[in-house]
């Protein structure tokens, strides 16, 4: 049951999405997050939805996978619609006791329930085509020069890279502990909230347990691999600026163009 | 070249307790053992031996409290040597989830070396040959997490070996494995031999894995209490039985017999050595 969760999980694949250097990755999402914030209009959005459907189009990711990763964000997406649409003063549609409808407030609505969608789609792209060591190499590349500002920016990346490493055995670890205490008659979807937040606890112990004992070992590992910190260290795949990458990063700054375009000159 | 690849000296140890004040317990006592280069030796004792412990001064993860350990002539105290001891000694541990340190299997095999700042050509290089090594070069970009616990084993072997090591120490390397993948280990440890001439250091409970090996050494009580080639340490039967330690099936059968009064030699190993023994006394 806990196997379906995607939020920050890596498809592989070989296509050219997949193949662009991470830093290209990262500066294009966040080329395409400065776009989406500048978007006001139905052409704009337009421009940026074109990107994204492109993009998720030459990755090979389906739709149907974006969406299931979206569903525990559904309650943010819906909240925010809804303060959009009763609260944005404007031509009167509709009125009902306190809650009125305005024009405005439609196009509102939809706007920023249509931003908070492209931006979660947008994010998931980057993870979903990047493997989490060269997301962590990237931003370790482009944090670099933070270095100098005595910022740990090795040991950081490495801590995200571990942590993501770990989601998948921590959750079929949970799943394992979900069992056992189901089979020995723990209930974790019936009662109130405060019920099923006291279930969880069997549950959780064992698993803080077991990660602390998980990370000891697994540092212990590393030390036997030789790990001494980011000093000297080279890597398998060393990351270069390709032609497609400059490609890439022109198109997405191509995009923004466009937005700023359409925003400064009203189209 | 010198022999030896490595040499411990009245080693001891011990955790420092949790109380202060409190008397440390020895885990290990006054242990010596040289080993050969490129021998096998199995390191045998149930749970709380300190056969583990004494694993882990192998590659300088623990230093001596006591003594010393030299390997390939190198003092595990000396701080400086501390990366070159962990290259030329490798090791793999129990549990493969906690080895693996990648999402991609190629990027996991390629930790060690990329530590080691080996220019990025040739990791590639040793990460192939490593997983060719171990038959798992058709998963190099698979999730580690997908795949079985023993193929995760031979990825976590695969990692080690990319350090091109010359002694791996397999800390209970099959202890969490199914019949197959514990087979498959074993025949990496007989190739890499092979191979390499790598000197293999295997820490076990499994009597039949240790029976491969070229030198058994029994561990009890932090102290080397048995030390021979298999066929010499697996005829003390009773003396095993007392460390609570089962011998391998093929002993424990002529064993029996030769209680009840068939005069079979103990010494047969092997399932074809014991079924050739056999048949020669029943033919008789």
């Amino acid at each position: 049951m806990l196997r379906d969760i995607t939020l920050g999980q890596y498809f592989p694949g070989n296509t050219v999405v997949h193949r662009l250097d991470p830093r290209t990755k990262i500066l294009l999402v966040v080329l395409y997050i400065a776009a989406l914030f500048t978007a006001n209009s139905w052409a704009s959005y337009g421009v940026v939805v074109v990107f994204l459907a492109a993009a998720m189009a030459i990755s090979k990711i389906k739709l149907r996978v974006m969406l299931k990763g979206m569903k525990p964000l559904i309650f943010v997406i819906v909240l925010t619609a809804g303060l959009n649409l009763f609260y944005t003063r404007g031509e009167v549609l509709a009125q009902w006791w306190i809650f009125t409808v305005t024009r405005e407030g439609i196009r509102s609505a939809v706007f920023m329930a249509g931003r908070i969608i492209l931006l979660v789609m947008g994010t998931f792209m980057l993870t979903y085509t990047t493997s989490p060591i060269m997301l962590t190499y990237g931003l370790e590349l482009l944090l670099s020069p933070l270095k100098k500002l005595k910022v740990p920016v090795h040991e950081l990346a490495m801590m995200m890279s571990m942590a993501l490493r770990l989601i998948p055995t921590l959750i079929e670890e949970t799943d394992k502990i979900m069992s056992a205490q189901k089979a020995r008659g723990a209930q974790f979807d019936t009662g109130n909230l405060l019920e099923k937040a006291r279930a969880m606890l069997p549950i959780l112990i064992p698993l803080f347990l077991s990660s602390f004992r998980r990370a000891d070992e697994l540092a212990t590992a590393m030390e036997a691999r030789c790990y001494h910190g980011g000093e000297g260290r080279t890597r398998l795949r060393v990351l270069r600026f390709e032609l497609r990458d400059f490609a890439a990063l022109g198109l997405g700054l191509s995009v923004l163009a466009a937005v700023i375009v359409i925003k400064r000159f009203s189209l | 070249m010198d022999k030896t690849a490595i040499k411990i000296e009245n080693l001891t140890f011990f955790y420092n307790p949790e109380d202060e004040g409190a008397a440390p317990e020895d885990v290990l006592s006054g242990v010596s053992l040289e080993i050969r280069r490129g021998s096998f030796v199995a390191v045998l004792g149930h749970n709380g031996s300190g056969k583990s412990t004494l694993a882990r001064h192998l590659n300088a993860l623990l230093l001596p409290k006591g003594g010393t350990v030299t390997v390939f002539g190198m003092d595990t105290k000396n701080e400086d040597l501390t990366l070159e001891i962990r290259r030329r000694v490798g090791m793999v541990f129990q549990n493969p989830d906690n080895q693996i340190v990648s999402n991609v299997v190629e990027e996991d095999v390629a930790f060690a070396p990329e530590n080691l700042g080996v220019p990025s050509p040739e990791i590639r290089a040793r990460v192939d040959e490593a997983l060719r090594m171990v038959g798992m070069y058709e998963f190099r970009d698979h999730a580690p997490h997908l795949l079985s616990g023993g193929q995760k084993q031979r990825v976590a072997i695969a990692g080690v070996l990319a350090m091109r090591p010359e002694c791996v120490v397999f800390d209970e390397p099959t202890a969490m494995l199914d019949p197959r993948g514990r087979r498959d280990v074993m025949d990496i440890i007989d190739k890499l031999r092979q191979k390499y001439g790598t000197t293999v250091i295997l820490i076990t409970h499994h009597m039949e894995e240790a029976a491969r090996a070229d030198r058994v050494v029994v561990m009890s009580d932090g102290r080397i209490v048995m030390d021979g080639a298999p066929k010499e340490v697996f005829v003390r039967v009773e003396e095993l039985d007392k460390l609570g330690l089962a011998v391998p099936g093929t002993v424990r059968l002529l064993y029996t017999l030769r209680q009840n009064g068939v005069d079979v030699p103990l010494s047969a190993l092997s399932v074809d050595e014991c079924a050739q023994v056999l048949a020669k006394h029943f033919k008789a």
